[in-house]
């Protein structure tokens, strides 16, 4: 086995890892931060870059584009949200609602499965080509501004009387209404918020990888979810502050897919990705589970501690 | 200042487990009064404080809080009139925030939440200072997790939450009731000193009839979903635990001794 052949395909690695780390910071919003499971990722992450190629084709420049993706995602995140508060539907079964509506909706966008955009016919933002290159150019320079930003952004967010009540309706619903939280809005603002991210976290791949395909989104859940908890695992005992745990989600979403070009590396068939992704994370999914149910040491109490 | 006028609430109605938790209740507190509630299991207390609070939406009859009708307002709506703490201590405060955080969110109960900062400098200063009337030492600790806190601990900042900014009324459900002794009569007694102090409209359930009557100016006792008995005044201050019991038995008839042991 060729060891440059591995250490080639890092940069690649990195760049992915850190366009995907933008939908990861999304499924952080919802997973760790609003409690909710939302499946509806899976559909936006092709909706954003369905949006952008359609956009840029039709001479939208670069920044509306990446707004109109973004809004796209938003409106995803709304109707998942509307279909939880609103119709009652538990946020599991709404996300995979609307996931299954976006497969049409991404369809009627794109006109067909498959929509190429080339560098040659377009000023892109990001490229699979300048991956290696040292100019200002290469996407990994471009991802990592992209994620810094957001990580700002984010920080100064979550730190509001709104983004205070955000984390409160995740934390515990009951005590938010008690102090005059509407938990339903929260709830559809970090749904939107969410989907916003992954959308334009998928304009970048679409970019990055030259096309939009209706397929690019299976299993987003699943990633987003890894990158999370890849993040959790390593770093948590670190990174307290919350800047630094979306950071940590950035960097699980590199380790992810470092380990996913090694096993390219090692010859595996990239068919069973998928499988290997779910699994490892229903590994680190049972990890907490496993730890309180047959290693919990008398004496050492957690969280739940009644007095 | 509150007005509970004919209020009934049936829970799955239609179904084997119908349940009717009010039934045509009415109670009205005035400004200032501290009212302690006492009752069997499934007298409606909770039930009771809970339509209050907007929790559920009731079946008939009227909730006026100051003035103003709040009963198809939802439980958000209400927030800005009523301070809240509940018997679990998990419920009142949100575990993975800091105290300073938790204190913040409810200093703003009441008020639309903008972009403006969840926390201030200034506010932290008054959140160590208001954390001393607890005696429990949090006023070195506003960053901590309230996760990290113990039940008794975290009962008493709720109560403080509950305060923060002044609700027109208080209630407290069975607040103390998960504690140990010591620490619930800490909480009681940190209860007593908030509601003086502030002279706030309290409505405070307990399953201790001492607790009911050494506390509050005025007692009401809840059998199937209806006030059986209301006292107050001298009156109240010359309840016997005996006198209570004896009351009971009267309303419950045969029920009385299997809720006997839950009431002394």
């Amino acid at each position: 086995m060729d060891i440059t052949a591995l250490l080639n395909m890092m940069p690649g690695a990195a760049a992915q890892g850190l366009i995907w780390g933008v939908m990861a910071i999304g499924v952080y919003i919802t997973y760790k931060i609003l409690d909710v499971a939302d499946l509806t990722v899976d559909g936006t992450m092709c909706t954003g870059g369905a949006v952008f190629i359609m956009l840029t084709v039709h001479g939208a420049p670069m920044a509306a584009a990446l707004l109109g993706a973004f809004i796209a995602g938003m409106l995803a995140g709304l109707a998942t949200g509307l279909f939880h508060t609103f119709c009652g539907i538990p946020a599991i079964l709404a996300g995979i609602l609307t996931q299954l509506a976006l497969y049409s909706v991404n369809l009627r966008i794109m006109g067909q499965a498959n929509q190429p955009i080339s560098f040659r016919n377009y000023a892109l933002l990001v490229s699979s080509r300048n991956v290696k290159a040292m100019t200002l150019e290469n996407p990994i320079l471009i991802g990592a501004i992209f994620c810094a930003a957001i990580v700002a952004v984010l920080y100064w967010f979550f730190g509001t009387e709104l983004g205070s009540s955000l984390r409160a309706t995740g934390a515990n619903p009951n005590m938010a209404r008690a102090q005059g939280i509407d938990t339903n809005f929260t709830k559809v603002l970090g749904l939107m918020l969410s989907n916003g991210l992954v959308a334009l976290s998928s304009a970048l791949l679409a970019q990055y990888q030259g096309f939009a395909d209706v397929n690019m989104g299976r299993g987003a859940i699943v990633i987003g979810l890894a990158a999370v908890i890849i993040g959790e695992v390593l770093l948590s005992k670190v990174f307290r502050n919350f800047a630094l745990l979306l950071v940590s989600v950035i960097v699980g979403s590199i380790l992810y897919y470092v380990v996913y070009n090694v096993v390219i590396w090692l010859g595996l068939n990239t068919d069973d990705m998928k499988l290997i992704t779910a699994l490892i994370v229903a590994v680190f999914l049972s990890i907490p589970y496993w730890k309180g149910k047959y290693f919990d040491r008398p004496g050492k109490k957690g969280a739940g501690t009644h007095a | 200042m509150l007005e509970i006028k004919g209020v009934c609430k049936t829970f799955n109605a239609g179904t084997v487990n119908e349940k009717r938790a009010l039934n045509g209740l009415s109670l009205t507190l005035a400004d200032g009064d501290f009212v302690t509630v006492i009752g069997g299991n499934g007298a409606g207390k909770s039930t009771m404080l809970n339509a209050v609070a907007g929790v559920f939406p009731v079946d008939e009859g009227s909730i006026v809080i100051d003035g103003v009708d709040v009963t198809r307002l939802p439980e958000h709506k209400r927030a800005p009139y009523i301070g809240r703490v509940f018997q679990d201590p998990m419920m009142g405060t949100a575990a993975t925030m800091q105290i300073e955080e938790n204190m913040a969110l409810a200093a703003r109960r009441g008020r639309p939440r903008t972009l403006r900062p969840g926390i201030t400098k200034k506010e932290r200063e008054e959140y160590r200072e208001m954390l001393k009337i607890l005696d429990l030492g949090l006023e070195d600790r506003l960053t901590s997790k309230v996760g990290l806190l113990s039940g008794g601990q975290r009962q008493a900042l709720t109560l403080l939450m509950a305060s923060l900014v002044k609700p027109k009324l208080l209630l407290l459900d069975e607040h103390t009731a998960a504690l140990d002794p010591k620490t619930a009569a800490k909480v009681l007694e940190t209860t007593e000193k908030i509601v003086e102090r502030d002279h706030l409209t309290t409505l405070m359930i307990t399953h201790n009839m001492k607790d009911a009557i050494a506390h509050g100016d005025r007692l009401v006792m809840l059998y199937d979903g209806r006030i059986v008995l209301d006292i107050a005044g001298e009156e109240k201050k010359r309840l016997t635990v005996e006198d209570l019991l004896e009351q009971f038995t009267k309303v419950s008839g045969a029920e009385f001794s299997s809720d006997r042991a839950l009431l002394s």
